[in-house]
């Protein structure tokens, strides 16, 4: 689903991203740890454009992009994302969040967008909130509504950039609970999180950056369990203590 | 006293007729500026730098010189170009004054939207132009109101000065009057009354609208 091929990025004389391969099959769950400022986010955002990579390419969906000639909006259609500052329209109610994109970018009518968007509010359990403004949510509400905006879409890779971290410790779990359960559904997953109870459990791999490189990847029993670079065994010893 | 209130009442069918020249003034020029506001301020973020020195130009200009020198310059250059009734020569003149600062209160306000908006609203799909229009701008509409209210009343007393193009609205209406009546103090003091009452009445709809705009969006809040 995502193909990515000696990516580099750089902010001004920065090399944030260094020879990146990164790649993630259909239906997997890809969890990217590592240090702040190792370009986390930085990689996640070259997979939806909103940054775009000095070298490299970028394949999404078995195409190869072309940031020149490609028409990036089409291409974003299709891969939804998730903030750690939620970036709900706070102008905006709930269900008007979740409509918006399917109505303007898609054209879709109206009354269809409605009843998908009541769907997937009642997916996330916030089918009561639906004429409700975001800012009387509660962080792990407004979480949730930013998914299932993303979700209106009907996107077939969702990115993740640290969706717990702003949350209170005890709205974590209902967030992580409608990942899963998309995870379970099939859905194409990259996750930036500190969760790792969350990577246990759902990735299909785990990605360890440092200082914009991967310098290890492989499943999260193995990780975890038995991580062979030095700097892995360095992140996961302050985390996991 | 008594030579204020007959003032007041023997021009009183000139001065109201006065304030509703004055308040389409208003109105009218300030419709007029918010659309130059707005292409300025997109000048000014647009990265573009002929753009963005052509707004830096306009506004540097309108601030650094005064409001009547400005007034003069524009009416008698708009009317070389196209015969303009002074009322709409007026108007126009005073956008463009206002413009300047208008652009700068929706450069301000566009850009003290959180870049998450923009691109929550570009990793939906939306085109740069389409995330503007349905999700910067109505957010920075709605920060712009107190300031543009406070540029309405900075508005709604320049006009004034359109008196000098031969405007009968309310400046107007007095200096004609005081060189009939020889009373020039009882006459501009009954001028800057009607002002005064206009100023209070919009500060108070200003005000209002704040409100209701709050009480609306459940406050300004991510
Ligand atoms: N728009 C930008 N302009 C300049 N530098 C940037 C920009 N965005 C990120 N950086 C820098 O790039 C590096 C990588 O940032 P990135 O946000 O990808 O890290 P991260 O791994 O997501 O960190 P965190 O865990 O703190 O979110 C950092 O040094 C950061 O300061
Ligand atoms: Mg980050």
């Amino acid at each position: 689903m995502i193909k990515i091929k000696g990516l580099n990025k750089y902010f001004g004389s920065l090399h944030v991203l260094k020879d990146v391969d990164f790649a993630v099959d259909k239906s997997n769950v890809v969890v990217l740890i590592g240090a702040s400022g190792s370009g986390k986010s930085t990689l996640l955002r070259c997979i939806n454009f909103l940054e775009l990579n000095d070298s490299g390419r970028v394949e999404i969906m078995g195409k190869s992009v072309d940031p020149k000639k490609d028409d990036l909006n089409k291409i974003r259609q299709d891969v939804g994302m998730v903030f750690q500052h939620f970036n709900l329209f706070p102008h905006k109610t709930v269900l008007e969040n979740v409509i918006e994109a399917p109505i303007f970018v898609k054209k879709m009518p109206r009354q269809e967008a409605v009843e998908t968007a009541s769907y997937l509010l009642e997916k996330v359990g916030l089918s009561d909130k639906a004429d409700v403004y975001p800012c009387q949510l509660s962080g792990g509400q407004k979480q949730r509504v930013a998914i299932a905006r993303a979700l209106a879409m009907n996107p077939k890779i969702m990115l993740f950039d640290e969706p717990t971290s702003a949350l209170d410790p005890e709205l974590v779990g209902e967030v992580l609970q409608v990942m899963k359960e998309l995870a379970r559904e099939g859905m194409t997953m990259v996750v930036v999180t500190h969760e790792m109870g969350f990577a246990k459990e759902v990735a299909d791999a785990v990605f360890f950056m440092d200082e914009g490189k991967i310098v290890e990847e492989g499943k999260p029993c193995e990780i975890f369990t038995n991580p062979q670079h030095v700097r892995t065994q360095e992140f996961l010893g302050q985390v996991l203590a | 006293m008594t030579a204020i209130y007959e003032i007041f009442m023997e021009n009183a069918a000139a001065f109201m007729q006065a304030t509703t020249v004055t308040l389409k003034l208003t109105f009218v020029s300030l419709l007029l500026a918010m659309l130059i506001g707005l292409v300025f301020a997109f000048f000014k973020i647009s990265g573009n730098r002929v753009l963005y020195g052509i707004a830096q130009l306009y506004i540097t200009v309108i601030r650094g010189t005064p409001l009547i020198v400005q007034l003069m310059f524009l009416y008698f250059g708009i009317i070389k170009i196209v015969v303009l009734p002074a009322f709409w020569a007026g108007s126009l003149a005073l956008a463009i004054h206002a413009g300047a600062y208008i652009a700068e209160i929706f450069r301000g306000t566009i850009q003290s939207i959180d870049r998450g908006q923009m691109e929550a609203a570009r990793s939906l799909g939306m085109s740069y132009p389409l995330a503007m229009r349905r999700i910067i701008l109505p957010q920075a509409f709605k920060r712009a109101i107190p300031p543009l209210g406070n540029q309405f009343i900075i508005g709604l007393k320049d006009s004034s000065l359109v008196a000098y193009l031969g405007v009968a609205e309310i400046y107007g209406t007095a200096l004609y009057a005081q060189a009939e009546n020889f009373q020039p103090f009882e006459t501009y003091l009954v001028a800057g009354f009607y002002y005064l009452v206009l100023v209070i009445i919009f500060t108070f709809l200003v005000n209002k609208l704040e409100l209701k705009l709050n009480v609306e969006n459940g406050g300004d809040a991510k």
